[in-house]
């Protein structure tokens, strides 16, 4: 912390004279790119639009309330499949990734290019978003559940294997170890040495995923893949606003039960 | 357990089970298993259409190894830079944004009417999925990056705001109060006492969030909110796989990347 002499005595400055510098034309940086890709963007806006949004912002308002409650008569099926999607592609990552988690982890990997290749399995799975997988598991597979399915569980894989991986990497190496002194064979030193230590992280992270998976399953309906995206896209391009509210609102509620039950299931885990 | 009184021919170990309760353990078994039958059975499968799929899928892979970057390259091009100009722009905003939110909603340093707002107001923008909300403002604001830089903006504040503020409720108060007992003002307070002690978890945030905000700002463009998801929509239901290969090959690379700075900076900070 730097203090120095002036007339008025010692004064104290949170920065030096050098750092101020650097803060100054970092911002600068910054604020110059955040400009510039402002204006980029501002080109691409047809502002002529913009200027009335309060207006339309009104006129949706207006046809959203009130909300056309019996609606909901039609969503229980649709509520139904978007928890399937989210459950069963839980389900599917589950079976997938923990191979690919194994894999991955420096201490249980048989060979360094099986760790490259499920590193590799793991950045495609993260790096593309469930919608991504669903457009084209939906051109694949035909529209509906089972797309949403298979898109939701090969989005998880990454998810869960690098969570799980790095918890198979932390892992005590004496149990294991004592477990082999035993003359245990590889699967019993696997089952009875590691797994018992990364179950509770597994539990964990499984729930975690599938809360996150509960809020995704909603969305893939919108490019084909079941569930309630599939109302919601019919309502928005039908222009049945009232309708849309209800949606929101069983998302909303979906969302926050998701939400709920997973910090309980974690509560009792941890 | 007592191994010496059991004839040895019996002597047998196996981990306990998960629950005790003879009772409970089957009547969970039990429900998962229903569960599990009633949601297969409600998933459609479609063999004539996946065996239709089949043949596409074996062109798909054999045209996503081929990635076309020249033949849409002007698309391609103008799509990613709203993507990458979309994640600039709406990280600044929604940093802006979570400061006063986080500070309002930390508990020890709001009141209690300002404290339960902002926390409402957080969960409303983390609850909806960022597709869900950049609908609604298509509608307001019309197609283009500009729905997508609100609707990212805003995610990206109560994201930043609920991490953020779980950090100042845990900050060392003893130096809050050395501050106080200097008659410090309460903006001196935030800027001398609080910042310093949250500003590392602060800019590993917005690094994060950064990452976050790129992969999300890939898909918007399906719903219509700009950026590179419109361009690889065309392109998959042009059947134009080439061009798809090239634009998830980008996504992937710059997701590394994005990945790669992120976790450099949040290494650097801590």
């Amino acid at each position: 912390m730097p203090v120095y002499n002036s007339q008025q005595g010692l004064i104290w400055h949170y920065r030096s004279p050098k750092e101020r510098v650097i803060y100054a034309v970092a911002w600068l940086a910054t604020l110059a790119l955040i400009a510039v890709c402002w204006r980029f963007i501002s080109a691409q806006t047809f502002w002529i639009f913009v200027q009335d949004a309060p207006e339309q912002a009104g006129d949706l308002l207006r046809r959203m309330f009130p909300p056309r409650w019996s609606y909901i008569n039609e969503l229980w099926l649709p509520l139904w499949d978007t928890l399937t999607i989210a459950t069963l592609g839980t389900l599917l990552a589950i079976i997938l990734a923990t191979p690919v988690a194994f894999l991955a982890a420096r201490n249980t990997t048989p060979h360094g290019i099986f760790r490259g290749l499920a590193l590799l399995v793991i950045v495609s799975s993260r790096s593309v978003h469930s919608l991504i997988w669903s457009l084209l598991l939906v051109f694949l597979l035909g529209p509906g559940v089972f797309a949403g399915v298979i898109a939701i569980g090969l989005r998880s894989i990454g998810f869960i294997a690098k969570l799980l991986y790095e918890a198979i990497e932390e892992i005590d190496p004496r149990q294991v170890e004592a477990i082999r002194a035993t003359g245990a064979s590889g699967s019993q030193v696997l089952s009875y040495g590691v797994v018992p230590q990364i179950l509770p992280t597994f539990a964990g992270v499984v729930v975690f995923r599938w809360d996150i998976n509960i809020r995704e399953s909603t969305i893939v309906g919108l490019v084909g893949a079941g569930g309630i995206g599939l109302a919601l896209d019919s309502s928005i391009s039908s222009l049945s606003w009232s309708q849309a509210s209800v949606i929101f609102t069983c998302i909303f509620g979906l969302v926050l039960l998701s939400e709920w039950v997973s910090a309980r299931v974690r509560k009792a885990i941890i | 357990m007592s191994v010496e009184s059991i004839p040895s021919k019996q002597r047998q170990w196996s981990p306990p089970p998960l629950i005790a309760n003879v009772w409970l353990r089957y009547l969970v078994i039990a429900a998962v298993v229903g569960y599990l039958v009633l949601a297969l059975s409600s998933i459609e499968v479609d063999p004539e259409r996946i065996a239709e799929g089949w043949t596409r899928t074996s062109r798909l892979l054999a045209d996503f190894f081929q990635p076309d970057f020249r033949g849409r390259w002007g698309d391609i091009r103008t799509g990613m830079l709203e993507s990458l100009t979309m994640t600039v722009v709406a990280t600044a905003a929604g940093l802006v944004l979570a400061l006063p939110l986080s500070l309002g909603a930390a508990s020890n340093l709001a009141p209690r009417a300002i404290y339960l707002l902002c926390r409402s107001l957080i969960i409303f923008t983390r609850t909806f999925p960022e597709v869900v909300i950049a609908l609604l403002f298509v509608v307001m604001v019309g197609f283009g990056p500009l729905a997508g830089v609100i609707t990212l903006s805003l995610a990206s504040a109560g994201f930043i705001a609920k991490l953020l503020a779980e950090d100042i409720e845990d900050i060392n108060s003893s130096q809050l109060e050395a501050m106080r007992a200097t008659g410090a003002s309460w903006a001196q307070i935030i800027v001398y006492g609080v910042a310093p002690q949250v500003l590392p978890r602060f800019i590993g945030l917005a690094a994060y969030r950064l990452d976050i905000n790129f992969r999300e700002s890939a898909i918007l463009g399906i719903v219509g909110a700009g950026g590179i998801g419109a361009v690889l929509r065309t392109s998959i239901r042009r059947y134009d796989f080439n061009t798809t290969g090239a634009i998830l090959a980008l996504i992937i690379g710059i997701v590394l990347l994005l990945e790669l700075l992120s976790s450099r900076i949040r290494a650097w900070v801590q």
